[in-house]
């Protein structure tokens, strides 16, 4: 996704694009995402300004594309079961509203007229209508087609080809060289991979999600509704088994719930405790999902990084060589404003958004 | 727990998983057989329940010997107390826990939505295969079942499907599914068969080294010739015709490219088109254990060990071959099973009859799959606007947008970008069709839950109180 948002951003600011995929088209973590657009789980400060302005870039190519891959603004609910957790996520709400997110608190009698389904008992809720999904896998495949960049699938990258001052010149692949001055690596869970290729220490490490699927419903969750513990849970550093269901309704009808985090390495074998946490966290919210059924359920590996911030921009370390990777569970949501930030900076101009904090270079070669 | 004997949980009770039960229990090992049918045999063993009360079941069997003595040996067991079998019970994930113990979860009954567990020491995986069928114009409509699915309607319901039938596709299936229809009083139309069998006779090595084979072969000849079927071998069919159900197919010669001869259709009138293209293994269980994965079957060593410790695999699952082999691979896998957990060094020379009948049934079916193929360019039968996908209503015009236009080059990218195969069978019954409709190989799926489960079951699933 975030690759397929570089090229196209790219080719719109002139430049000739190549996309290199050693898989097909979303073959990686994009392929096993929800299509989260979220602006509620982020607190103030880079991620949350990344997140702004790929929503708004998101909207724009909505306009032109958003039917193919399947936008939708249907906002997201968080809701609190405990009074303490309400206060706890109302101040986090008023810090995002002063940053420029809409944040809107939803009393307890108001709750079931957003989410007529939702279990009783719960405490309050904050409603942010700038919540919005999209079909990852469609809108990868349409952003690489509207960029009209050179598609190649099925190329394994093998090398960063360097000239003798050590600037970036292409990249070998199995299938022939691609020489170019600038390359980006937008590997996802495998940046780490290719930022070596180019000899240099990218810390992404692979974080595993399980996702469930149920059998197709009429619509009855309006929104994107997850409890307030999810926000802990994305922040968290911890390896072991994370989970707090985000509960959403999709066009085509199945519920998807999501969101288990745990750092198992490339481990593709299933968990039935992620899975099971998952349905009970969905079951508690939405007490009328007990007795429907999962038809199945895919895992993907997030990219994970130490900082929690996706790395964007240029290595100072290997001239031409840029990073777009890191983005962990946010790469949908964040790959437009990615993709015009490397843009921006591949052409030399200044960047919508300070780029430090994202620096590739921020890691101590020994961490991680 | 410790004077108990060690437990083998054997999934599915077809040839693989009786044999495998009864060579285990011989060894000692307590077995709880576990099959989703409401009586064991499996979709070889097939019977009609005993309310019908047929009179004859044997006669659209062969081996049925086999399986009375098998049947036997169960109750027998069962009546013993040393194997226990779990009818109706449809096993959704088998979930490795503490050291050298495994949970196997199931649902109970035709709703399936009784949760039940079974602990064990060790499972056994014969999860048999199911049938493989590629779509054509027209494949959709009522009058169109799956060639197996005759086949049970004639052993299980003594139902028979229609009164003039088609029976097409490739592979040995279809000459019992022919041949059996023609005996229950169905005129057989024709046969149509895309490979051409004969090609089996130039075969010398494969066929004398199985004259049973051989002869089971003539005698379906036989039959065929006694109920007048025409077969048509190198012919496929091109379109099933009707408005509201089947009323005619067309059929077409194939060159010796696999290609449609031009100008060879020709239209036979029929109410049942029974149509296979070869069978595929059940794999889901061992997917979601991380068993390792050779092309589309489970890989086994010698013992038929899978390489997740303390799980075996027998049977159409580690590879087609029918249920000879099934047994077989069976008997081996209980036997290796109760000789490891009972602590004894397996010998491979007290099964050598059956290590023997196995490497005789692998070669067999190896040499069969060199014939029996679809036809090479089958994909250009297929219209755009053929169904491929069948529960989420995806054309093939769909799924070549996606490969021309949107840079899918595999199943599951087809699969993400045109929801083919994402609907209540999986992607099942269409994975065969969209890899070939995309030019690519098939893989692995990853159906990491075997069955659906309702979210409530799932969410208590090994919670220690439910056991």
């Amino acid at each position: 996704m975030v690759g397929a948002a570089c090229a196209l951003y790219a080719a719109r600011s002139g430049l000739d694009v190549t996309l290199v995929d050693r898989g097909p088209v979303a073959g990686g973590t994009t392929g096993a995402g929800e299509g989260n657009l979220l602006v509620s789980d982020k607190e103030p400060g880079p991620e949350l300004d990344l997140a702004l302005l790929s929503g708004r870039l998101w909207a724009d190519l909505a306009e032109e594309l958003g039917e193919a891959f399947e936008y939708e603004a249907k906002g997201g609910v968080v809701v609190a079961a405990t009074p303490e957790g309400l206060t706890a996520l109302e101040t986090f709400a008023a810090g995002q509203r002063a940053a420029g997110v809409e944040a809107v608190p939803v009393a307890a009698d108001q709750l079931h007229t957003l989410e007529p389904h939702l279990a009783p008992g719960l405490t309050g809720a904050v409603h942010y209508p700038q919540d919005t999904q999209v079909m990852p896998a469609l809108a990868a495949a349409h952003l690489v087609r509207a960029s009209g960049a050179r598609l190649l699938t099925g190329r394994t990258v093998t090398e960063v080809l360097r000239t003798a001052d050590g600037a970036v010149r292409g990249v070998r692949t199995d299938r022939g060289d691609l020489h170019a001055p600038v390359v980006v690596n937008a590997a996802g869970t495998w940046g780490a991979e290719v930022a070596a290729l180019a000899g240099v220490f990218l810390p992404v490490l692979p974080r595993r999600g399980f996702v469930l699927v149920t059998e197709p419903l009429p619509r009855r969750v309006r929104h994107k509704v997850y409890a307030a513990d999810y926000v802990a849970d994305v922040a968290s550093d911890s390896a072991a088994l994370g989970t707090s269901p985000v509960v959403e309704g999709t066009a085509a009808g199945p519920i998807l719930i999501g969101a288990s985090r745990e750092r198992v390495g490339f481990d593709r074998s299933l968990s039935l405790p992620a899975v099971r946490a998952l349905a009970a966290g969905a079951t508690r919210l939405f007490p009328f999902l007990t007795d429907v059924r999962a038809l199945r359920t895919y895992l993907g590996f997030r990219p994970y990084m130490p900082d929690h911030l996706p790395a964007i921009g240029p290595d100072p370390r290997v001239p031409g060589l840029f990073h777009a990777c890191g983005h962990e569970g946010a790469g949908i949501g964040l790959a437009t404003g990615t993709g015009r930030l490397i843009a921006q900076v591949v052409a030399g101009r200044t960047p919508d958004l300070d780029l430090t904090p994202f620096r590739p270079d921020r890691f101590p070669k020994e961490a991680g | 727990m410790a004077t108990e004997r060690p437990h083998l949980a054997v999934i599915g009770a077809g040839p693989a998983g009786l044999a495998a039960s009864l060579a285990a229990a011989a060894h000692g090992v307590r077995v709880t057989l576990i099959d989703s049918a409401a009586g064991a045999g499996g979709q070889f063993y097939r019977r009609p329940p005993a309310g019908l009360g047929a009179r004859r079941p044997e006669a659209l069997h062969h081996r049925w010997r086999t399986w009375r003595r098998l049947g036997d040996a169960l109750a027998a067991r069962v009546e013993a107390g040393t194997i226990r079998h779990l009818a109706d019970h449809h096993v959704w994930c088998v979930e490795p826990v503490e050291r050298a113990e495994l949970v196997v979860h199931a649902l109970l009954g035709p709703l399936q939505e009784e949760p039940v567990t079974v602990r064990a020491d060790a499972v056994l995986l014969a999860t048999g295969g199911y049938e493989k069928v590629l779509p054509f114009p027209g494949w959709t409509l009522p009058g169109v079942v799956t060639a197996g699915g005759a086949q049970a309607m004639l052993k299980g319901g003594l139902v028979v499907p229609g009164q003039r039938a088609v029976v097409a596709g490739t592979g040995p299936l279809l000459l019992p599914v022919a041949t059996g229809l023609a005996a229950a009083g169905v005129e057989v139309a024709a046969l149509v068969e895309s490979a051409d069998p004969k090609a089996f006779l130039r075969r010398p090595v494969a066929l004398a080294a199985h004259p049973a084979k051989v002869a089971e072969g003539v005698r379906y000849g036989a039959r065929l010739l006694r109920h007048h079927v025409k077969v048509l071998p190198r012919h496929t069919v091109v379109a099933a015709h009707g408005e509201q159900r089947l009323d005619a197919v067309t059929v077409a010669a194939l060159d010796t490219h696999g290609r449609v001869g031009p100008g060879t259709e020709r239209r036979i009138a029929c109410d049942t088109l029974a149509v296979g293209h070869g069978m595929l293994a059940h794999i889901d269980l061992a997917e979601s254990l991380g068993c390792r994965i050779d092309g589309l079957n489970v890989a086994v060593d010698e013992e038929q060990r899978t390489d997740v410790p303390g799980v075996w695999a027998a049977g159409e699952t580690t590879g087609i071959g029918g249920a000879a082999l099934s047994l077989a691979e069976g008997h081996i896998a209980g036997r290796s099973a109760a000789a490891r957990l009972t602590g004894t060094r397996p010998d491979p020379h007290t099964w050598a009859r059956a290590a023997r009948s196995r490497r005789r049934a692998r070669e067999f079916f190896a040499a069969l799959d060199t014939v029996y193929a679809p036809p090479a360019h089958w994909t250009d039968q297929v219209t755009d606007e053929t169904v491929v996908c069948r529960c989420e209503e995806v054309t093939a015009g769909a799924v070549r947008k996606a490969v021309d236009e949107l840079g899918a080059g595999d199943v599951r990218t087809v699969k993400l970008l045109t929801r083919a195969g994402m609907g209540w069978c999986q992607g099942r019954m269409c994975e065969p069709a969209v890899a070939g409709l995309a030019g690519c190989e098939q893989t692995p799926a990853r159906r990491l839950l075997a069955r659906p489960v309702p979210l409530g079951v799932l969410a208590r699933a090994g919670d220690p109180e439910d056991d």
